[in-house]
C-alpha cells in the first residue's frame, strides 16, 4: 500500500503574473510502515505536498500512485483515498461541529456509507487509540479543553481507519506537554495501529526524536531526504536557509571543538550522557 | 477556493480617485446608483458605461481584477435575469410548459442585467480604491447630521469596516474547514437540494463558532487600545476637501444633470 | 518604583448551566503576588490552564480580581476613574495574529489607539512613524496585514500599543501559534523595546526558550506561583519543572542527567560554553566556533 509521488509540481494563480509555484518537480516514495517527518518553514511548500497527496489539490503536472494507481486517473476513487490516506490538518479542533464528541468522530465514517453500528464501533476504537477517556465521549466537544478537542479531531480522522495518516503541525499552540502528549499518541498509533505516519513540523527536536526518516523542504523543492542521523549532519546546509539542527547537535559538536572527541551524530539526552562519559578520563571536574 | 473573490477588497495602489476624499465617492457612488434608475434608455446606458470606463481607467485598478470580483454575485446576477426573463407579463415569444418568454421580458432582463452590473462595478470601485478606515470616516461625516435622530453613526460605520477587514479572514477559513471536511469524506458536490443544504451543517457550525471566537478576541483587544465608542476620539485622517475633490463633483454633477436630461428626453 | 504589584490575587470564573443559572466557581488565580519593577523583562511560564493568560488580563484591567488587589503604576485596577490610564501605561498584546488587527492598512492600525486617546492628528502621525520603525516594520505601512507573515502581524500589534506611549507591556502568548521563524522575530522585538525604549515587558509564554533572557520569571501551575527566580535559579530545579510539564534547555538537562550518573556539575548550567567550563575543557578557538552562533539562534527560538 504504497504512496508513491512522481515528479509533481503546482502553481498557484497560474497563468497571471502573480503564478508561484508551490512545488516544483517534486518526487518522493513513501513505503509501508515508516514514520516520515516532513520539515520545512512556512511557505515552502509542505502543506501544499500533503494536500496533494490524498487528492485535496491536483498537480499542474506529474503523477501520484497509491498502489500503483494514478490517483486522478478517471473512475478512481478518491473518496476511498481519503479514507485510506488520513489527512489531520492544522488546528483540526477547528472543523468540530457535531452535538457530541462520539458523533463528530462517526462522521467520516458515515460519509464512508458504513452501517451506524459499524461506524460507532470504529467510532470507539478511534476515541481509544486517541487516549481521550470515555467521560467525555457523550459531552459536547466544545466543552472540552484545548489538548482534548484537539484528540477528539484526530480521532475523527482516526475512525475512517487510514493506512497512512498525515498530520499537519500537530503540536501547534500546544504546551510542552499537550505536545509530548500528542506526539507519544501518534508514536502509539504507528506501533499499534502499524501506520505510516506523515508528520509535518517546524521543529526539529520533535521530529529527531520521532521519526526514522527526514524529508526537508525549501522553497517548492525536496532539499534532503534520509535518516534523522544523514539530515542533521548537514546542519550548516540547513541553516543556510533558515532551518536548525535539534540543540543536542549542536552542543556535542562545540563539546568536540572544545577538544573532547565526542560523536556528533546525537539526538537525544541519554545518548549524549552516555557519550561524554565515555571520555570521563579526559575531563577535569573540580 | 475562495481566494478569488475580490469584491469589495481595497487594492492598493496610487491613482487620483485612490486620492480623492472618501466622502466625494460614497456621495458619487451613491449618486451613480440611482442615477441608474434614472435612466431608462439605450443612450443613458451608455452615458453611464462611459462613466465607469472613465473612472476606472482613473483609479488604475485592472479591469481583470474588477471582474473577477463580478463572479462571487454571479448566481444572483442569473436568478434575476430568469425571474425578469419568465414572469414579466406581455407578448409570448416563446413557451415550454408553464414559463413563457416574452418580449417586454427579454427587454426588462437584459436592462436589469445592465443595471445590476453597472451597480456592482460602481459600488466595487468605492470600496476598491477606499480603506475601510476611510470608508468609515465618511459614513461618520455624511450621515453626521443624523446622530441628532440618536442614530448610532459612529457605531454603525465601525461595525461595516470591522466586517470587511474580515471578509477574508473568513473566506480563507471556509476554505480551510471545507477541505478538512472533504478529508473526512464529506461531499460538497452533490446534487440534491436537501442534501446539499444537510452537507454544509459541518461547514457552517465551525464557521460561526469560529467568527463569534474572533469576535470575542478583537472586543479584547480594542478595549485594550482605549476603544471607547465614537466620544473624544480623535483622527489619524482628518478629511478635507481639496481641489480635485471639488473638480470630481463638478464632474458628477455634470454626470448627473445629463443624465435626468436624457430621462426627460426619454432616451 | 513598582510598575504593577499583586496583592493576594485571586480570581474565579462563574460557571453557568442551560438555563443561566450559576452552577459552580472555577478558580483560575489562586492567591498570587506579583512584583514587577519598571524597565524590567519578565516572564510567566505555565502550561495551558495553569492561570496565566488570567493573570495577564487583570494588568490591564481587563478582568477585575474576586480577592486581593492589583496596583498598576500605583494605580489600583478597580479604580474606575482611572481605566483608560490604566489601560493607556499597560499595553497588551494577544496570542492570535488576526484577531488584534482592526485596520485594514498597517499605518491605520497603529494609528488606532492614539485615535482613541484622542491624540492631534500631527502627533498620531509622528507615533505611528516611531512605532512602526522601533518594531521594524516602517516599510510595511500602506500593506493590508492580511498579506503579512505571522511574526510580522505581531510586530504591528506590538506598534499599536507602543503609539500608545505605553510604559508597560503585557505580552499573553504571542509566540504560541507562530512558526520559529515568527517567534523568532516577535521576541527580539520584546527584547529591544526593552532594552532600548526601557519598557517593562511581561511575557506570558509557554516557550522556555523565551524565558532565558528575563530578569526575573514566575513559574505559574494550578493558579498559584510554584516557583520564582532568575532563569538560573528556576532552570535549575530540573525534576520540579519537569513535573510541571514545562522545558527546561537542553543543555541544562544534559548537565542534569550527567549529575544523575555521578558526574558532579554545578547548577543551573544554561549555554553549552557553561558546559564546556563545567567539564573543565578550554573554550574552543574563534574559528572553530562555527555552531556557536547557530546554538544562540537557536535557543531564541
Amino acid at each position: 500500500m504504497a504512496l508513491r509521488v512522481d515528479d509533481i509540481s503546482y502553481e498557484y494563480e497560474k497563468g497571471t503574473a502573480m503564478s508561484v509555484h508551490a512545488l516544483a518537480h517534486v518526487s518522493v516514495n513513501i513505503p509501508d510502515g515508516q514514520f516520515i517527518g516532513l520539515v520545512g518553514h512556512t511557505g515552502s511548500g509542505k502543506s501544499t505536498f500533503v494536500q496533494m497527496l490524498n487528492g485535496l489539490l491536483k498537480p499542474s503536472e506529474g503523477h501520484i500512485y497509491w498502489n500503483d494507481q494514478d490517483i486522478h486517473a478517471d473512475g478512481f476513487d478518491r473518496k476511498k483515498l481519503r479514507a485510506d490516506v488520513g489527512l489531520v490538518f492544522q488546528y483540526p479542533e477547528h472543523q468540530l461541529f457535531e452535538q457530541d464528541v462520539i458523533s463528530d468522530v462517526m462522521f467520516g465514517p458515515r460519509n464512508l456509507g458504513f452501517s451506524e453500528e459499524e461506524c460507532r464501533k470504529r467510532a470507539e476504537k478511534a476515541l481509544r487509540s486517541s487516549g481521550l477517556s470515555e467521560e467525555f465521549w457523550k459531552q459536547s466537544p466544545f466543552d472540552l479543553s484545548g489538548g482534548q478537542q484537539r484528540r477528539a479531531a484526530i480521532a475523527g480522522v482516526l475512525a475512517m481507519q487510514p493506512k497512512v495518516l498525515i498530520l499537519d503541525e500537530p503540536t501547534a499552540g500546544l504546551d510542552p506537554r499537550g505536545r509530548d502528549e500528542i506526539l507519544d499518541m501518534v508514536r502509539g498509533m504507528k506501533q499499534q495501529l502499524h501506520m505510516t505516519i506523515l508528520l509535518v513540523s517546524h521543529s526539529m527536536d520533535d521530529v529527531a526524536e520521532y521519526a526514522d526518516r527526514i524529508i526537508v523542504m525549501n522553497d517548492a523543492k525536496i532539499l534532503m531526504d534520509g535518516s534523522p542521523k544523514e539530515v542533521f549532519a548537514r546542519y550548516k546546509e540547513l541553516e543556510a536557509v533558515g532551518l536548525s539542527a535539534p540543540q543536542m547537535v549542536y552542543i556535542m559538536q562545540y563539546l568536540r571543538e572544545c577538544g573532547l572527541p565526542v560523536r556528533t551524530d546525537i539526538l537525544t539526552v541519554d545518548e549524549a550522557a552516555e557519550e561524554i562519559l565515555r571520555h570521563r578520563g579526559e575531563l577535569h571536574v573540580q | 477556493m475562495f481566494n478569488e473573490i475580490t469584491l469589495g477588497q481595497y487594492y492598493q495602489t496610487d491613482s487620483v480617485i485612490h486620492r480623492l476624499d472618501p466622502r466625494v465617492k460614497l456621495i458619487a457612488t451613491l449618486a451613480y446608483i440611482i442615477s441608474l434608475f434614472i435612466v431608462n434608455g439605450w443612450a443613458g446606458y451608455v452615458l453611464a458605461a462611459l462613466y465607469l470606463v472613465i473612472v476606472i481607467s482613473l483609479s488604475r485598478v485592472p479591469f481583470h481584477y474588477i471582474v473577477r470580483g463580478m463572479k462571487a454575485v454571479m448566481f444572483i446576477l442569473l436568478i434575476t435575469i430568469l425571474f425578469n426573463l419568465f414572469l414579466t407579463p406581455g407578448t409570448p415569444v416563446w413557451t415550454l410548459g408553464p414559463l413563457t418568454l416574452t418580449r417586454e421580458g427579454i427587454v426588462f432582463a437584459v436592462k436589469m442585467a445592465v443595471r445590476l452590473t453597472f451597480l456592482i462595478f460602481g459600488s466595487s470601485l468605492m470600496t476598491l480604491t477606499t480603506t475601510p478606515n476611510e470608508l468609515t470616516d465618511a459614513m461618520e461625516s455624511v450621515m453626521g447630521p443624523l446622530k441628532v435622530l440618536h442614530v448610532p453613526v459612529h457605531e454603525i460605520s465601525m461595525m461595516m469596516s470591522i466586517a470587511l477587514r474580515f471578509i477574508p479572514i473568513l473566506m480563507e477559513e471556509t476554505d480551510k474547514i471545507m477541505k478538512a471536511q472533504i478529508a473526512r469524506g464529506a461531499d460538497f458536490e452533490s446534487r440534491n437540494l436537501m442534501k446539499k443544504i444537510h452537507s454544509l451543517v459541518p461547514l457552517l457550525v465551525p464557521l460561526f463558532i469560529s467568527a463569534f471566537r474572533r469576535a470575542n478576541d478583537l472586543a479584547m483587544a480594542m478595549e485594550a487600545r482605549c476603544y471607547r465608542g465614537g466620544e473624544g476620539r480623535t483622527k489619524m485622517k482628518p478629511l478635507a476637501y481639496r481641489g480635485a475633490d471639488a473638480a470630481a463633483y463638478v464632474f458628477l454633477a455634470l454626470y448627473f444633470a445629463s443624465c435626468i436630461v436624457l430621462r426627460i428626453l426619454g432616451m | 518604583m513598582e510598575m504593577v504589584r499583586a496583592e493576594g490575587l485571586i480570581h474565579d470564573y462563574i460557571t453557568r448551566d442551560e438555563e443561566g443559572n450559576v452552577s459552580g466557581t472555577v478558580r483560575a488565580v489562586d492567591g498570587v503576588d506579583l512584583h514587577v519593577q519598571l524597565g524590567q523583562f519578565i516572564a510567566v511560564l505555565g502550561h495551558n490552564g495553569s492561570g496565566k493568560s488570567t493573570l495577564a488580563k487583570h494588568i490591564n484591567a481587563l478582568l477585575y480580581p474576586t480577592g486581593g488587589t492589583v496596583w498598576l503604576d500605583g494605580m489600583d485596577t478597580q479604580d474606575e476613574s482611572r481605566l483608560w490610564n490604566i489601560r493607556q501605561e499597560a499595553g497588551m498584546i494577544f496570542q492570535n495574529p488576526d484577531n488584534q488587527i482592526i485596520g485594514q492598512v498597517v499605518e491605520e492600525d497603529v494609528g488606532f489607539g492614539p485615535e482613541n486617546m484622542g491624540v492631534p492628528t500631527k502627533e498620531i502621525w509622528q507615533r505611528v512613524e516611531e512605532a512602526l520603525k522601533a518594531v521594524g516594520m516602517w516599510e510595511f505601512r500602506k500593506k493590508s496585514p492580511n498579506r503579512l507573515s505571522g511574526g510580522q502581524k505581531q510586530r504591528v500589534s506590538i506598534a499599536g500599543v507602543i503609539a500608545m506611549h505605553p510604559k508597560c507591556i503585557v505580552m499573553d502568548e504571542p509566540t504560541a501559534m507562530l512558526d520559529p521563524g515568527g517567534r523568532r522575530e516577535v521576541i527580539r522585538a520584546a527584547r529591544a523595546l526593552n532594552e532600548v525604549e526601557k519598557i517593562t515587558i511581561i511575557l506570558i509564554t509557554h516557550h522556555m526558550e523565551e524565558a532565558i533572557y528575563a530578569d526575573h520569571i514566575y513559574v505559574m501551575d494550578q493558579g498559584k506561583i510554584a516557583l520564582q527566580g532568575t532563569p538560573r535559579e528556576v532552570f535549575s530545579h530540573v525534576e520540579q519543572m519537569q513535573e510541571l510539564h514545562l522545558d527546561v534547555p537542553k543543555v541544562t538537562l544534559l548537565a542534569h542527567e550527567l549529575g544523575k550518573r555521578g558526574l558532579k556539575l554545578p547548577a543551573g548550567i544554561l549555554t553549552k560554553e557553561e558546559l564546556a567550563a563545567a567539564l573543565g575543557l578550554s573554550a574552543a578557538r574563534e574559528e572553530h566556533t562555527s555552531a556557536s552562533g547557530a546554538l544562540n539562534a537557536g535557543q531564541e527560538q
